[in-house]
């Protein structure tokens, strides 16, 4: 029985039990990488020679961005596992996703127009990065409004599930045509990322903040998912049991 | 619900073996999604007032723009493609609303569902109806707005043909949200923020060919992104719909 742990995981005590256990397995070495790779990328980091240490925003900046995007498929791949396999606890897995992506979200588009200013002149340029990232926020946002305007649950679940699908199709087609759009206009773009000249020292620090951030959703998740169990099955006899012990 | 009578005749038309249960022998997918698609013109021609709406809100917000920017024909000759894409963008959002709503309250969806008729063909031919009715005046209405804020008469094929492809992505994007929302009270917001952020690459491509037609340049390129974008929408957008209604009937 080869698939017996994956049945195993749709069981709720089973999986709030196994979050319990793992959360500070992901916890500390997050914390650890996150500290060091901003000591590491604040500190230690030569400034660039164009920028200054105003680039040095990158190591939280370039992080939350890859993390907003990761959500989203984390999101909506847990939605799929939900809608095709009836499992209830992928769809709280889902709307786990959801706070802490917007949340990223926000964050990079913060960190973004702090860049924008001296980088740009502007908080905010409409450069196709910061475009699509603030596109994902509303997807982000549809996503939990949606689930919101239902009260029931399974209502929202699946509904919520279908949506996060559509949205997955879709962020692709928006990235790009946003690409396409922005490059009529031609933005005078200081930002480059992604270019290969970036030095290791400057390099390195920015790889492990993206474990370091990879990490603390991993962590995050699993405490919110307990937090949705407890809500879910709050009507059950185990609950009443686990919280006693 | 004053076409009540109507519906119930239909319905009972799609399942057409409705005399002997047993050997139920279904219409062929085609005729079905026909009779959905006539009995909703049929209903929507009785009800004229409500199709009227969303052409005249069209024209009241590309009406705004005069008042609000400048009456000077060659600043809202820039701003015509832009503004011609969100008004159609936001009049479209507005009919969305009547999409599945009166069919949710009276029942004709669920009894679509149970009639053994594929759901995604029933869907799709009411958002073909809905395209006929909202979708394809709004792009015969276009070119006089256009014209209104300045573009020459030359670009008017150009403009329509533009506004006829992509208000065929946009009804068919709304459908999904629509299904979504389906039996929620107070949806309009919502409806909003589930279907704009899915309409954007439609904005931009549709709003790029008409600044170019009305330029009097070539418009190929972007027209074939919008036709691309509306290929895909008539290939996904109504299973997603009708996966969304079935949800909603659970």
């Amino acid at each position: 029985m080869r698939w017996t742990w994956f049945h195993r995981l749709a069981s709720p005590p089973y999986l709030y039990a196994l979050a319990a256990r793992l959360t500070p397995w992901f916890a500390w070495p997050a914390a650890l990488l996150i500290l060091g790779g901003l000591y590491a990328g604040l500190v230690l980091a030569p400034p660039d020679y164009q920028q200054g240490e105003g680039f040095r925003i990158i190591y939280v900046h370039v992080p939350s961005a890859w993390m907003s995007l990761m959500v989203y498929v984390t999101m909506g791949v847990a939605a799929a596992v939900g809608l095709i396999w009836r499992m209830k606890i992928a769809h709280a897995v889902a709307a786990s996703c959801a706070p802490i992506g917007a949340s990223f979200t926000v964050v990079a588009l913060v960190t973004g127009a702090l860049y924008g200013k001296p980088m740009w002149g502007t908080w905010w340029e409409w450069d196709p990065r910061l475009t699509s990232e603030l596109i994902l926020l509303f997807l982000y946002l549809g996503f939990m409004g949606l689930r919101a305007g239902f009260d029931d649950t399974q209502r929202a679940d699946r509904s919520g599930a279908l949506l996060a699908i559509v949205g997955m199709v879709n962020v692709p087609i928006i990235h790009y045509s946003v690409i396409w759009w922005n490059s009529l206009h031609q933005a005078p773009s200081v930002m480059r990322f992604g270019k290969p000249a970036m030095p290791p020292a400057m390099l390195v620090p920015l790889l492990v903040l993206l474990l370091g951030f990879t990490l603390f959703f991993a962590a995050v998740l699993l405490v919110r998912v307990r937090a949705e169990i407890l809500q879910r099955e709050r009507a059950t006899r185990w609950i009443g049991e686990t919280l006693r012990a | 619900m004053t076409g009540a009578g109507m519906p119930a005749g239909a319905t009972a038309a799609l399942a057409t073996g409705a005399s002997s249960p047993e050997n139920v022998e279904r219409a062929p997918v085609f005729d079905a999604a026909r009779l959905a698609l006539s009995r909703d013109l049929t209903l929507a021609f009785r009800k004229r007032g409500q199709l009227i709406q969303p052409l005249a809100f069209f024209a009241l917000v590309t009406m705004l723009f005069p008042l609000a920017v400048s009456p000077e024909l060659s600043r809202l000759r820039a701003i015509a493609p832009g503004v011609l894409w969100v008004a159609a963008l936001l009049a479209s959002l507005l009919a969305l609303e009547f999409l599945f709503r009166d069919d949710a309250y009276d029942g004709t969806l669920e009894q679509y569902a149970l009639s053994g008729q594929s759901l995604t063909w029933l869907l799709f031919a009411k958002t073909v109806a809905h395209w006929l009715l909202t979708g394809l005046p709004l792009a015969l209405m276009a070119p006089f707005a256009a014209m209104a804020l300045g573009v020459s008469a030359a670009a008017v094929p150009g403009i329509v043909l533009v506004m006829v492809v992509g208000t065929v992505a946009l009804s068919l994007i709304g459908a999904i949200g629509a299904a979504l929302t389906l039996g929620m009270k107070r949806s309009g917001a919502l409806l909003a923020l589930l279907t704009l952020p899915l309409s954007l690459p439609v904005l931009i491509y549709g709003a790029r060919a008409t600044e170019l037609a009305i330029g009097g340049s070539s418009f190929g390129a972007p027209l074939e992104l919008l036709a691309a974008l509306a290929v895909l929408a008539v290939t996904l957008a109504p299973l997603a719909a009708a996966a969304a209604v079935r949800i909603s009937l659970e």
